[in-house]
């Protein structure tokens, strides 16, 4: 396996079919990482939809985006699960963020990002934080039992508006 | 602690036990006799703050039970509208929340004032987010003297660490 991407690396660009599949396979359904520049990004891996650990981080995550919103950002979840499945989850406990599918080739950008767990067949437990120029600023693998909460993730988002204002709007690129 | 935090036991007691719970979770109603039967078991060396942190995308009626229970504070009865909730978690709606209100003895009009206003949401805002930056990852979570506690709650485990710490 690759090693876990660092902070300060660049976050490579990936396109996945999220949940919103009207239908199978089309294209309007493809998410870019890219597209989110500008906003910081979080990608949320996990190993699977409907286990109870993913579904507590998840359902932590889903009462805390307008808190993200605040700091500019938007979480993106990611699993190896299928479009159709992402759907059935999301729809069940009511989430809003969108849920993509490392599914073809199978886990594809977890391999990218260095949490792939290739004797399982499913990623990490795993929390990149993406500022707003496509670079790393908060990487971290969680055990895979535990659920890691949202601190870090606050503290790392905090810390990119600090340096934001800091620098009297210099970095509004 | 704040001085706002609602609190049983001493305040200078041995260990602090705090939740941060949902009235509607129903592993928060599992903890619920537990955390009742330590207490009971330690008696003074131990003081339990509960926080609120309603988990609202899911539980429909977790922030307008912890409204009532802010309310319930308001008149003093804070840990009696906890309890009825906490035993009563299947039902929780209004109705149910001003029943509770009349059992425990709260004024009935200031009781549905408070809740018409949404009297306590910043209140509530307030312990969700705090607890959210301390590493709240779900409900119910328990921290020992400031430090998560990670492990199974069930009676015995939980008695285990709080005698440790």
């Amino acid at each position: 396996m690759s090693e876990l991407l660092k902070e300060g690396e660049k976050a490579p660009d990936f396109t996945l079919a999220s949940h919103a599949g009207a239908g199978a396979g089309s294209p309007e359904d493809k998410i870019s990482l890219s597209h989110f520049r500008g906003k910081n990004v979080i990608l949320v891996f996990y190993p699977a939809d409907w286990s109870s650990v993913c579904g507590d981080q998840l359902t932590l995550y889903n009462e805390i985006l307008p808190m993200l919103e605040e700091q500019n950002a938007i979480l993106l979840g990611i699993s190896v699960d299928g479009v159709f499945c992402h759907a059935a989850f999301r729809e069940n406990r009511g989430y809003k963020m969108n849920l993509l599918s490392d599914f073809e080739p199978k886990g594809a950008v977890a391999k990218i990002y260095g949490v792939y767990r290739a004797d399982d067949g499913f990623s990490e437990r795993a929390l990149f934080v993406i500022d707003k120029t496509g670079v790393i600023r908060y990487s971290y693998i969680s055990p895979m039992d535990v659920n890691p909460g949202a601190n870090k993730i606050l503290k790392s988002l905090r810390a990119i508006q600090a340096e934001e204002n800091g620098n009297g709007g210099a970095a509004n690129v | 602690m704040g001085a706002n935090d609602h609190s049983q036991g001493a305040e200078k007691a041995a260990v602090t036990l705090v939740e941060y719970g949902d009235y509607e979770c129903s592993y928060c109603g599992a903890a619920y006799p537990i955390v009742k039967k330590v207490q009971k078991k330690m008696g003074g060396k131990l003081r339990f703050v509960f926080r609120n942190f309603p988990l609202t995308q899911v539980h429909p009626h977790a922030h307008r039970a912890a409204e009532a229970a802010e309310s319930a504070d308001a008149q003093g009865k804070f840990w009696e509208m906890h309890d009825a909730l906490y035993e009563n978690q299947d039902a929780l709606d209004d109705n149910n929340l001003t029943a509770y209100a009349e059992k425990i003895g709260l004024d009935d009009k200031k009781f549905k004032k408070d809740l018409q206003n949404d009297a306590f949401r910043e209140r509530i805002r307030h312990d969700f987010t705090g607890g959210v930056e301390s590493g709240v990852n779900g409900t119910p979570t328990f921290f020992i003297n400031g430090i998560r506690y990670d492990e199974a709650v069930d009676y015995e485990t939980l008695l285990a660490a709080l005698e440790a710490a």
